[in-house]
């Protein structure tokens, strides 16, 4: 039921920036994912919808290695990066992650000044242009120039929370990457900076491959070209394991999803 | 057939309230007694090192002393001003310390910087290896290795330190004589195993203050393609900054008042200036040596140990409030 | 889908011109370095404690027999032995105990149970935060002037009193916190059960918290108490006397304790006295190795999970 439909987006002529190939991930022993076989194409905002513990994050976190952070964690199947395998032993994770950034859960600017908190990324990947400008550039691109323009030599910790998060996009998009990977990035937004996060993707998406793990299916219909729908089953042994029920057009899974699973979720009637 | 409830029956609940509330207050009021005494002893420590230091500066010796330079006896609440003063700049500013000759003098700075060289050793050697070793377990160390090696750490804090003084006299100081031409006892030594002392202070403490950091910041460093290293130097540890300074000067301020391992490994020489390799005495040193003697109450050298108890004891006043300070100043607060 | 050589990854799809050299070989180098240094320095660390056991074992188990446990201190090394020090320690302790057992807990009691959040309690934790950062020969003038000088009637002077209330001031904030931690441990379910009862605050406390807290207490109460055990600067201050040989009487008698009595012998010129000393550090550490397992197995048998 998978392969059939997870295809269907590919067919648009542009170019992929990400693939995944029968994607499975484990912590330890147990399967956290499985079977995950998605086309994500460039310049696209693609959404990871699904209900709690269905791996949306996990699959999320594949896309940089993140997982590798997390000793116990082990991913099978295929990921390419332009084609290039992700696990190949030529591709170093410290590399991809300067092309591949990631924007998360909670804002997590770091306990240095704004303009550091930009600055970081530029300096360990050395970056020669001028640093002034990069920070001036991403801030703006960001959205949150104007409001912080005049303190950026104050902490990042003392902006507002959806200023933090603006902030670390702009600390995201300092170093250049190609693709964002945002985790839930307005879950714990109020909802005007949820709306002008929202406004940023938008802008963002003219540049920029977005991935975003919501569980709000209106962010998702706002925000995304594509959707994917996860839902998770337990096994016998009482832990869920997430897979992949549905990929297509964001029109195509809110108003005509082949799966019924599908249906219920956006439907409302579970999850 | 109906049972009565014993509750009904009230005649059988006779609970004593009065008694009762006797018993509560007089454990109350005991017990805030004995709080108290934690206070109380703040307070006996300071008026006690306050009154013995004014005694210490208003000796018949400084007196007799002035009253020799200006040729006239010195007298009155002036007189007590004066000699104050007299006696307040001797100890300041004299070079040398030699509070048991009979030509007495009192220059602190002596045994201030006897100090100041086996505590600043101690902080060269228990800086890195403290911090290095915090790191090593909140960062590097699995779980496995780091259950091995904290109890190890800790056995390292429980030493008494007149073991330690053992270990820098017999063992220290000889390895230290094939490689360096030090003296039997010696500045460097004992500032080593001092240093050695308050590492796992340094590290234990650090250590809260490293783990206490979020993995959300962590993740931050390495989604920007931060390596291990670059994530720990330039995001964990300045997001723990204000745990570690803190730490660090506790152990700064137990190395100064550290007593057995300087006392005997480090001499009882009061000389001026930084050669590590020869006898120095340091204050606490000189407050044991004092000690040892038979100095009778209320002479000029038992008045003196309290002037070098106070001084220090404002030492690591100081050390703490500027603790406190840059703990307040410098906390990030993370959810 | 083209399959693409990983080698030209930096090159074909960068979007921008790239103003990034990421210098990997550099900086994994000093990651490796750095991973280096860390363990290093957890090494040092554990070879510095294997030199110190050692060197103690070595200098220290020639010289330890019966005759070193039960003779008095003497002039002559070979005859010297610990057993003022050992009893004078043992005294010490259990005077330290009975004084600052009430006084730490009782505190600990009032500053959980009856006066949390009081600025009388603030004050005490201030206070408290501030004494961990005072010298341990301070406290010793402290007691020389107060429980030597002021209280020489009760005291009996440069006594094993005066020494005992000194290290109980000394350790009394450890136990007040340890109270504090174990008290807080206690789930506040189990004291509002007592009050919907109608028991007092001191009932509760009495029948319902601290039954519970206990080993927690006790726990911390053995950790000051080694730690007391082991310090020597304070007692030196007050003036413990070093060369005993009889057996303390009652608490106004002079004593030494087991580090005064290693102090001393380790100040002498002489090698023989070197090596008694280290026979008399493997005593004191056997002691505080014992009080330390007690203490970790009180808390392993007792630990409950709420």
């Amino acid at each position: 039921m998978v392969s059939q439909s997870s295809n269907n987006v590919a067919n648009a002529s542009s170019e992929l920036a990400l693939q995944t190939e029968n994607l499975k991930v484990f912590y330890g022993s147990n399967l956290a994912v499985r079977d995950v076989t998605l086309d994500i194409q460039k310049n696209r905002v693609v959404a990871f919808i699904g209900p709690s513990g269905c791996g949306k994050s996990t699959v999320l976190r594949c896309f940089n290695r993140m997982n590798d952070l997390i000793p116990s964690a082990r991913v099978e199947g295929k990921i390419t990066f332009h084609g290039t395998d992700l696990h190949a032993p030529s591709v170093d994770p410290v590399q991809l992650r300067r092309r591949i950034g990631m924007v998360f859960q909670k804002p997590n600017p770091f306990p240095k000044s704004i303009y550091e908190n930009i600055a970081f990324g530029a300096r360990i990947n050395g970056y020669t242009g001028d640093m002034d400008e990069l920070v001036e550039q991403s801030l703006r691109k960001a959205a949150i120039w104007d409001e912080v323009k005049d303190k950026l030599q104050e902490s990042g910790l003392a902006l507002s929370g959806g200023q933090q998060q603006r902030l670390c996009i702009a600390r995201a998009i300092a170093i250049a990457p190609e693709v964002i990977l945002m985790d839930e990035p307005c879950s714990a937004l109020d909802p005007i900076s949820t709306l002008r996060v929202e406004e940023l993707i938008h802008e963002l998406k003219q540049q920029y491959t977005i991935v975003i793990v919501t569980h709000n299916m209106q962010q998702a219909s706002r925000v995304s070209d594509c959707t994917a729908f996860y839902n998770a089953e337990a096994t016998e042994t009482g832990n869920k394991v997430g897979y992949l029920v549905e990929y297509d057009e964001t029109t195509t899974i809110f108003h005509n999803p082949a799966e019924k699973e599908t249906q219920d979720y956006v439907s409302g009637r579970f999850g | 057939m109906t049972v009565d409830l014993p509750s009904t029956n009230t005649d059988l609940w006779k609970p004593n309230r009065v008694l009762n509330r006797r018993i509560e207050t007089s454990v109350k009021v005991l017990f805030g007694a004995f709080a108290f005494v934690s206070v109380a002893t703040t307070i006996g420590i300071v008026f006690t090192l306050i009154f013995e230091t004014f005694e210490f500066f208003l000796d018949d010796f400084f007196r007799e002393k002035l009253a020799e330079q200006v040729g006239r006896p010195i007298e009155g609440l002036w007189g007590d001003i004066q000699t104050f003063l007299y006696s307040l700049r001797h100890f300041l500013t004299d070079t040398k310390w030699t509070p048991l000759f009979s030509s007495a003098q009192f220059g602190i700075f002596v045994l201030i910087s006897a100090t100041v060289m086996t505590s600043g050793i101690a902080v060269l050697v228990a800086l890195p290896l403290g911090l290095l070793s915090a790191i090593c377990l909140s960062e590097y160390a699995t779980l496995r290795t780091r259950s091995i090696l904290k109890p190890i750490l800790e056995i390292l804090a429980g030493v008494p330190t007149v073991v330690y003084g053992y270990f820098a006299l017999l063992f220290v100081t000889p390895l230290l004589q094939n490689f360096i031409p030090v003296q039997g006892f010696n500045a460097l030594s004992a500032g080593i195993v001092l240093g050695i002392m308050i590492t796992p202070m340094v590290a234990s403490l650090s250590e809260d203050a490293i783990f206490a950091v979020p993995r959300s910041l962590r993740d931050g460093a390495y989604a920007l393609g931060a390596t291990k290293r670059e994530t720990i130097i330039s995001v964990v540890l300045p997001a723990a900054l204000s745990g570690i300074v803190s730490s660090l000067i506790l152990a700064i301020s137990r190395a100064i008042g550290e007593t057995m391992i300087v006392t005997l490994a480090a001499g009882q020489n009061p000389r001026l200036g930084f050669n590590p390799t020869v006898p120095v005495m340091t204050m606490t040193a000189f407050i044991v040596q004092v000690s040892l003697g038979d100095t009778p109450a209320g002479s000029l050298a038992y008045k003196t140990i309290y002037a070098v108890g106070m001084t220090l004891f404002l030492i690591t006043l100081v050390l703490n409030i500027f603790s406190f300070w840059f703990v307040r100043r410098f906390r990030e607060k993370y959810e | 889908m083209t399959t693409r050589d990983p080698q030209t990854l930096e090159q074909n799809v960068s979007p921008n011109p790239d103003n990034f050299s990421a210098n990997l070989d550099k900086r994994y180098t000093i990651d490796i370095i750095f991973a280096i240094a860390v363990w290093t320095a957890v090494v040092i660390a554990i070879i510095v404690l294997a030199s110190l056991l050692i060197d103690v074992a070595i200098d220290g188990l020639p010289t330890l027999d019966w005759g070193f446990l039960s003779n008095f201190p003497s002039r002559k090394p070979e005859q010297a032995g610990m057993k003022s020090a050992i009893f004078g320690s043992i005294w010490m302790m259990v005077t330290v105990a009975v004084v600052a057992f009430p006084l730490g807990v009782g505190a600990g009691i009032f500053l959980e149970e009856f006066a949390a959040d009081t600025w009388f309690a603030k004050l005490i934790e201030i206070n408290i935060n501030n004494l961990a950062g005072v010298p341990s020969i301070i406290y010793g003038l402290l007691g020389l002037m107060v429980f030597v000088r002021l209280l020489e009637p009760i005291t009996g002077g440069r006594s094993l009193l005066s020494g005992a209330l000194t290290e109980s001031l000394l350790i009394l904030p450890i136990i007040i916190v340890a109270t504090r931690e174990a008290l807080r441990a206690v789930p506040d379910s189990l004291r509002q059960a007592g009050f919907a009862l109608g028991a007092t605050r001191w009932q509760v406390v009495r029948e319902q918290v601290f039954p519970i807290a206990i080993p927690g207490i006790l726990t911390g109460m053995i950790l000051a108490l080694s730690r007391a055990i082991g310090e020597t600067a304070p007692l030196i201050t007050i003036g413990a006397l070093t060369f005993i040989s009889f057996l303390p009487e009652n608490l106004q008698s002079p004593f030494t304790v087991m580090p005064i009595q290693i102090y001393n012998w380790v100040s002498r010129p002489q090698t023989e006295f070197h090596d008694i000393a280290a026979s008399g550090i493997i005593v004191l550490m056997v002691m505080l190795l014992v009080m330390n397992a007690c203490a970790i197995f009180l808390r392993n048998k007792f630990q409950r999970r709420f």
